[in-house]
């Protein structure tokens, strides 16, 4: 993976709902008006996964959504990070146990998917931006296990 | 031999033309995200976002679906690109003539502004998906309805300067051919040219080709990597692109020669305008403004000021008031010119 400090700062963000409250969605979103300003660290919502270098993935994964949620993730060009938004995609919170849900994300994605977490129910958009300077951190030890 | 070494001259020229016009697209790009954030009262990206951004996409995997046809897919974004790079050598740009003058004509440069319309469109149907076919299908619609008032205000242009060749359209402002009727037919041939601009560059309120809420990124929803890098620049380039071409129909004013009336009337001389270097510079610059300017106007107050429209209604907006707004221009310079 040849990564530089140019990667960091253009994030093109797609963002999917995988079966959440939509709380988490609201959130995002208010991330990216006036009062946070995401754009300004270069981040961009985007339309299509295979524009995105970041996913957004909001929500416990249900029974539905479990092959489209594999299959947004193979359309992503490499190299990509992953960021779970909110409570239910890291332990499925609230819906714990239910017969409808296939399990928090990170046990149904591969193995080697960079996965950062992001926590709150739902989260806040400052713990949203300090995610994404998570994964800054994180593709600063990627360059560094390249070296 | 001369002839060689003439055209190698030109050859060097043109690409240099080619970087210096991805180079102002990029940083013109990055001028039109800063200002749209701060009219949205954000604090926007830095001027050189666009330039990370390309550079991200080209070190990005570059993904060609199972569905795509996997020549055009590749070549669009190419075609997509080199049509506004060529006309940038057959526009003045600033001080300097265009450089193939001579060679090609207003019709010519409107066929270069059409072709990359046309790869994008190619480009969407080749990558197979539904997204993408919907997308190109609305490019190839708003095209046909721009294309007619773009058209007009070309043939007014052509009829005052009785020729279209730019080069000499450039060499005087119309403003000045003309008495105050014909005055007001051209500033309503500037109101359909402005108007035709952020359809001509797909963007809010006429991107309904790309709407990333409705289509998913429409033309471009299968592109990455290298290939939607092109786009980008090609999209940047063809906003200085026409940009110029307004400049050059509309307000082909020089510093240098600008405030030769001040000076007549007793205004105190600025020597370093008179020196050949520095107005080269000082019309360099302000060249740069006024493509600052204009794509302020044409592009980032537009953007943020209006919402998309639906296909069918823009389509409606320029087959009908823009085109009786240009007709009605026309008429007016016509009037003026035969003196009736």
């Amino acid at each position: 993976m040849d990564l530089s400090k140019t990667f960091d700062k253009a994030l093109w963000v797609f963002h999917m709902n995988s079966g959440s409250c939509n709380a988490c969605d609201i959130e995002i979103v208010a991330a990216i008006t006036p009062r946070y300003d995401a754009e300004r660290f270069g981040i961009k919502l985007v339309g299509s996964p295979r524009h995105a270098d970041v996913l957004l993935f909001t929500g416990p994964v249900t029974t539905k959504m479990k092959d489209r949620v594999l299959r947004v993730y193979e359309q992503t060009p490499n190299p990509k990070v992953v960021l779970i938004i909110g409570n239910c995609g890291d332990t499925t919170g609230v819906f714990f146990d239910s017969y409808a849900i296939e399990g928090p994300i990170d046990t149904l994605l591969p193995e080697d998917a960079h996965i950062i977490y992001v926590n709150g129910c739902p989260v806040r958009p400052e713990n949203i931006i300090n995610g994404v300077k998570e994964a800054w951190i994180y593709l600063e030890k990627l360059r560094g296990d390249d070296k | 031999m001369n002839f060689v070494l003439d055209w190698g001259i030109k050859f060097v020229l043109v690409l240099l033309i080619s970087l210096i016009g991805i180079f102002l697209g990029l940083l013109y790009k990055g001028f039109d995200r800063k200002i749209t954030a701060m009219m949205q009262s954000r604090i926007g990206p830095p001027l050189r976002q666009p330039f990370r951004d390309v550079k991200k996409l080209f070190m990005k995997e570059t993904i060609i679906p199972d569905y795509a046809v996997p020549w055009l897919f590749n070549y669009a974004p190419i075609f997509a690109l080199l049509p506004s790079l060529v006309a940038l050598a057959y526009l003045p740009l600033g001080p300097f003539g265009p450089l193939m003058d001579g060679y090609g004509d207003l019709i010519l440069l409107l066929y270069l502004l059409a072709i990359p319309a046309v790869a994008m469109a190619i480009g969407g149907l080749a990558s197979g998906s539904p997204y993408a076919t919907v997308g190109a299908q609305r490019e190839l619609v708003l095209m046909m309805s721009y294309e007619l008032p773009l058209a007009i205000a070309a043939v007014t242009l052509a009829y005052n300067y009785e020729t279209f060749s730019v080069g000499v359209i450039s060499s005087e402002p119309v403003w000045s051919t003309v008495g105050a009727m014909g005055f007001v037919g051209f500033a309503l041939v500037l109101a359909t040219l402005l108007a035709v601009m952020p359809g001509e560059l797909s963007k809010v309120p006429f991107d309904q080709a790309e709407a990333e809420t409705e289509l998913a990124g429409g033309l471009f929803v299968e592109y990455s990597g290298r290939n939607l890098a092109l786009f980008y620049i090609a999209e940047a380039v063809k906003m200085i692109f026409v940009g110029a071409l307004l400049i050059a129909l509309f307000f082909p004013y020089q510093l240098s020669t600008l405030i030769d009336p001040w000076i007549s009337l007793g205004g105190p001389t600025i020597p370093l305008l008179e020196m050949g270097l520095w107005a080269m510079i000082a019309d360099v610059a302000f060249f740069l403004v006024k493509l600052l300017v204009i794509i302020y106007v044409g592009v980032s107050v537009i953007r943020v000021a209006f919402a998309r429209f639906q296909i069918n209604k823009a389509s409606y907006f320029y087959w009908v008031p823009m085109t009786i707004i240009g007709l009605l221009g026309t008429l007016l310079v016509v009037l003026e010119r035969t003196g009736l």
